[in-house]
């Protein structure tokens, strides 16, 4: 088959891999007016609770059981680390937020490295690895893609259509008007962090078949997760998945046609840079208008 | 989100006038850090007398760092614009000045100054576009350039130079003739590299440490805190903003940059392995932990990321009766660390230090 | 008048120096023990390798429970570089000059060692059995006081040139390799032992980064690049993922898989046996998961050795067998060293093990060094997947590069 076709569709089921992440990305930048450079080890360590509770030498539980325990259980935990975190901090300046963001990274490196050592761990799927179209792409990256899909829908719908996804919205733009107009907001960002955690255990197990489950399996792949919800536009989930695929696709076809492997790290960067010069807001993002 | 939320507090000692008035136990401010300056100063002179080896090395490397994050703290405390990839023009540092020795067969101590305006244009051009990306967006591309430069160092097309994945070996900086004898005529001993290797960066330190104070005491480095602290009214004042935060995007790589030609002198071997992201965060965790918007705090930030690793492993050392293999949760502690530091000192060693010359102030 | 004086003085310093070097014990070294330095990744991207120094304190502690080395106990003092070289130079430093330490054993990586290279043989400290297959490590000229153990990378490389060269003269070969000295060192080996014929036989390389997330891209231009040997030199992580590529891209060339990755626990057996079968590697170690070694004496010891002194560690991981096969290397040379622990004779012992068997090389396969062949082992034996398991065939064969020169 034609190399382009090729690189088309393997850059787009890697874009699967971006957009899921951009979709963590975009959920926390919702919920805090933030990125979360921990966002990545977070993911990755829900991702080997879920292989503790499924795999033989952990639990042994059914595969659905433990995904969805293990979206639990990644809420649990980000909204409690809004609340026993950063809830105390949260009128120090920014830097002190990305000061704790790097000491999260450090440690939840840490601990999954500690606890599950770091010879690379086969992470089950339930859609199998069998061809989908033959010699092109897999049932698991076929799925992975609906799976996208559907928490697409599902975060749209809710900052769409229910009061929550809103007030969190104004919880995260304007904390003072939104405790004026009677929104917990304290309440509101440990919500935020929770979702953005199950959305990244989510994205962490799709992930995970594909890559396998280590220790480092976030680092360079964030970097790319962010690209995407810059692309699309942060305030945007439809326009971080689309970002995500257009990264996965774009990166594959610099890589073979224009600049070589050796330079694809540098596209995503100069991807980021161009994108927030050009056009700040994404391709689907709003515009945000700044007083002054 | 903007620049201003990035430091609240102007630093008291950064008003003048205020400062004047302020009297710490009978002694006026601006007195009592002369004096703290100068004890400094006596200091770093000090050291080589007494250490040598392994001990003096660190001193060196504790001033290296200080500079690297003094780099950061213009940029961050006193401009408002955030890097999360310094460790990028520490790169460019080293290397030119490896280049200028490994290519160009340039003595050690030729090469700062032209590494050091290699990356102020480094820093400059970058500042370009980074002057229109807000606080967020601007930690993300630099978090993007820090992520990408060991690829950058290690690509083929420029692999006759910076050695790719090799990296460089360079000579050993030995002291010159003169200065040599001069040790000789009054201690009787040789000079030791490692003592001339530390007094070279201690000199190259020093000379830049003064530059910073002065700048951030001129009509310049008050334009940069009035841009940081409201780049609006800083404009209407007629400040020439594009130009200033280039320029303090330049002036910081600069300093970053330097503090990278230090470091190849001094460890004499550099590899795309040691500009990792890993280096950028020690700057970033360094400036924080000082204080990012202090002069004085640069120096703990350098002492800091210095030792904090070491301090880490013996924690985790200590556990070793309690846990198996203890020595993976390094990571785990010096997260920990940071957090603590954060809580316990929002503002960095120097905010802790201003708080308390506050409560035993009293004004004039 | 006075140069001459300084002259004799310093020659009668050098001398008395020599003298009490020959008659005393390297620092770190007492009648009660012998103190070991070595730097590891504990943290950071490369800390999978901390298993291997991990295991070797575990066969240290086994070697002192038994007594230690001719009555002298082992203090290994293993410390965190987190595979960033100027730590390693802080802490290399650290242990030479505070702690003390009589040698470094076992420093892991070739960043990490090339930059306390130097150092090492200003000082005269023996860095012993590095754990990298860099070949510049064998270079008792330039730096007599480094020594590597494992064999080098580029060695390796020249084993699948020969296969190549005698079963498949026109092999049209692709090469996936990870962009930093161990991949490129592989890469050379391949294209030393394909001589002139490695213009025409190596018609695509693509490289990756280990902080890319997959290496699908590459797989597909390789497929693409009508390749039907496929050279895969990565890390297990990307060997797995680039096995279980192949298979869903249906690309079924010769695939030579380097022997980083070959660990059937680690590697295999996660991307799928199925998915492997025929590919080639080379070994040294025995591969602990590979049931044809359960009932060796070795592999018996060193799986009682695992239950109690490593329970923690992964029994399937290869790297507890190169760490505990090094440390009883270390152990050899030591008690060869006798009572003589100057940092002299350390290094003359390491440089002259004849025919030593380390515990868990593959049978056949003997350590061999001299005052001019710094490159412990250099022997590699080829095998293939067949079913569950590796299946060895042909010689053993000998590595070339460098071996005396």
């Amino acid at each position: 088959m034609d190399l382009f076709i090729e690189q088309t569709v393997s850059g787009l089921a890697t874009g699967a891999i971006y957009a899921c992440l951009a979709l963590a990305v975009v959920m926390i930048y919702q919920a805090i007016d933030h990125f979360n450079f921990a966002q990545g080890e977070m993911a990755m360590f829900s991702t080997y609770i879920a292989w503790y509770l499924m795999d033989d030498a952990g639990l042994g539980l059914p595969f659905w059981v433990a995904f969805v325990a293990c979206i639990v259980l990644s809420f649990i935990g980000g909204a409690a680390i809004e609340r026993i975190v950063f809830a105390p901090i949260s009128d120090a300046p920014v830097l002190s937020h990305i000061i704790v963001f790097i000491a999260l990274f450090s440690m939840f490196n840490s601990l999954a490295g500690f606890l599950f050592d770091f010879t690379p761990k086969n992470f089950e799927t339930p859609f199998g690895h069998t061809p989908f179209i033959d010699g092109v792409i897999s049932s698991h990256r076929v799925g992975m893609i609906a799976v996208t899909l559907i928490l697409l829908g599902l975060i749209y719908a809710f900052f769409r259509f229910t009061p929550i996804g809103l007030a969190m919205r104004a919880a995260a733009a304007s904390p003072e008007s939104a405790r004026l107009v009677g929104v917990r907001v304290g309440f509101m960002l440990a919500l935020g962090w929770g979702l953005a955690a199950s959305v990244g255990a989510v994205a962490g197990m799709l992930i995970a078949p594909i890559t396998f489950l280590t220790p480092d399996m976030m680092l360079g792949t964030l970097l790319y997760g962010f690209a995407g919800a810059v692309v699309g536009g942060l305030t945007s989930p439809l326009g971080a998945v689309i970002g995500g695929f257009m990264v996965g696709i774009l990166e594959n076809w610099m890589g073979t046609f224009v600049v070589g492997s050796q330079l694809k790290l540098t596209v995503a960067l100069v991807l980021i840079i161009v994108v927030l010069l050009v056009k700040p807001a994404g391709l689907l993002g709003r515009v945000v208008v700044k007083r002054v | 989100m903007t620049s201003t939320q990035v430091n609240g507090n102007v630093p008291a000692f950064l008003n003048e006038n205020p400062k004047d008035r302020i009297v710490v136990l009978g002694v006026p401010l601006p007195l009592l850090e002369r004096v703290g300056l100068f004890v400094l100063l006596a200091a770093v002179v000090v050291l080589p007398m007494v250490y040598d080896g392994y001990d003096i090395y660190e001193f060196g490397k504790i001033l290296m760092y200080m500079l690297a994050v003094l780099g950061l703290n213009l940029l961050t405390g006193f401009n408002g614009q955030f890097s999360l990839g310094h460790s990028a023009f520490f790169a460019v540092g080293a290397y030119s000045t490896a280049i200028m020795m490994d290519q160009l067969g340039m003595p050690y101590w030729t090469t700062i100054i032209p590494a050091a305006a290699v990356c102020f244009v480094a820093g400059f051009l970058f500042g370009l576009p980074a002057l229109r990306l807000d606080g967020l967006f601007l930690a993300l591309a630099t978090f993007a350039l820090a992520i990408a430069t060991p690829q950058l160092l290690k690509y083929d097309g420029i692999a006759h130079l910076t050695g790719g994945v090799q990296g460089i070996v360079l000579d050993t900086p030995y002291p010159p003739a003169w200065i040599d004898s001069i040790v000789m005529s009054i201690t009787g001993e040789e000079l030791s590299v490692d003592r001339w290797k530390y007094m070279f960066t201690a000199f190259v330190a020093v000379i830049m440490f003064a530059g910073a104070w002065n700048l951030v005491h001129s009509r310049t480095g008050r334009a940069l805190i009035a841009i940081r602290d409201n780049p609006l009214s800083a404009k209407t004042m007629g400040i020439n903003l594009a130009m200033f935060k280039s320029s303090a995007f330049g002036v910081s790589a600069m300093y970053t940059g330097v503090a990278g030609s230090l470091f190849a002198i001094m460890d004499e071997y550099l590899a795309p392995e040691s500009f990792t992201f890993a280096e950028a965060i020690k700057f970033l965790v360094g400036g924080v932990v000082g204080g990012i918007a202090s002069l004085f705090g640069a120096i703990f930030g350098g002492w800091f990321v210095l030792e904090i690793p070491n301090i880490a492993d013996l924690v985790a050392s200590s556990l070793a009766d309690y846990i198996n293999n203890p020595q993976g949760l390094t990571g785990l502690i010096y997260g920990l660390f940071l957090i603590f530091t954060v809580y316990v000192m929002p503002m960095g060693a120097a905010g802790l230090v201003q708080i308390l010359v506050h409560r035993i102030s009293t004004k004039r | 008048m006075k140069m001459l004086t300084t002259t004799m003085v310093s020659a009668v310093a050098l001398t008395l120096a020599i003298g009490a070097a020959e008659a005393r014990n390297a620092p770190g070294v007492t009648a009660k023990e012998i103190k070991i330095g070595n730097t590891n990744p504990y943290s950071g991207p490369a800390a999978a390798y901390s298993a291997i120094a991990k295991a070797i304190g575990a066969c240290f502690d086994m070697q002192n429970g038994e007594g230690g080395v001719n009555g002298r106990q082992i203090n290994f003092i293993s410390v965190d570089d987190g595979y960033s070289p100027p730590r390693t130079v802080e802490q290399t430093r650290k242990l030479v000059e505070r702690e003390k330490v009589a040698f470094l054993f076992q420093g892991l990586g070739t960043p990490t060692n090339s930059a306390v290279h130097t150092y090492m043989n200003k000082k005269k400290v023996p860095q012993l059995f590095v754990a990298t297959g860099a070949t510049k490590w064998g270079d008792p000229k330039n730096f007599p006081w480094t020594m590597g153990w494992q064999p080098n990378y580029q060695s390796e490389g020249i084993a699948y040139a020969r296969y190549l060269l005698e079963n498949n003269p026109d092999a049209k070969i692709g090469i996936l390799y990870q962009n930093d000295d161990y991949g490129k060192d592989y890469v050379h080996g391949l294209e030393n032992g394909l001589g002139a014929k490695a213009a025409s036989m190596i018609i695509a390389r693509e490289s990756f980064e280990v902080t890319d997330p997959t290496v699908d891209s590459p797989i597909v231009n390789l497929k693409n690049s009508g390749a039907d040997t496929f050279y895969n030199i990565s890390t297990p992580k990307f060997a797995a993922q680039a096995i279980a590529k192949n298979f869903e891209l249906n690309w079924a060339p010769l695939h030579l898989l380097n022997s980083v990755s070959n660990s059937i626990g680690s590697v295999v057996s996660k991307a799928g046996f199925e998915k492997g079968q025929g590919m080639i590697s080379a070994a040294y170690l025995m591969d602990p998961t590979d049931p044809e070694w359960k009932s060796h004496d070795e592999y018996k010891a060193w799986n009682a050795w695992m239950d109690e002194y490593y329970p923690d560690g992964d029994k399937a991981d290869s790297f507890t067998v190169l760490g505990y096969s090094a440390c009883k290397t270390m152990i050899h040379v030591l008690e060869n060293a006798g009572d003589d622990l100057s940092r002299e004779n350390i290094m003359a012992q390491a440089a002259s093990m004849k025919n030593y068997r380390a515990p868990m090389l593959l049978p056949g396969i003997k350590i061999n060094t001299s005052a001019s062949d710094f490159y412990p082992i250099e022997q590699w034996q080829l095998m293939r997947l067949k079913g569950e398991g590796w299946e060895r065939f042909g010689d053993i064969i000998d590595g070339a590069v460098g071996s005396g020169s």
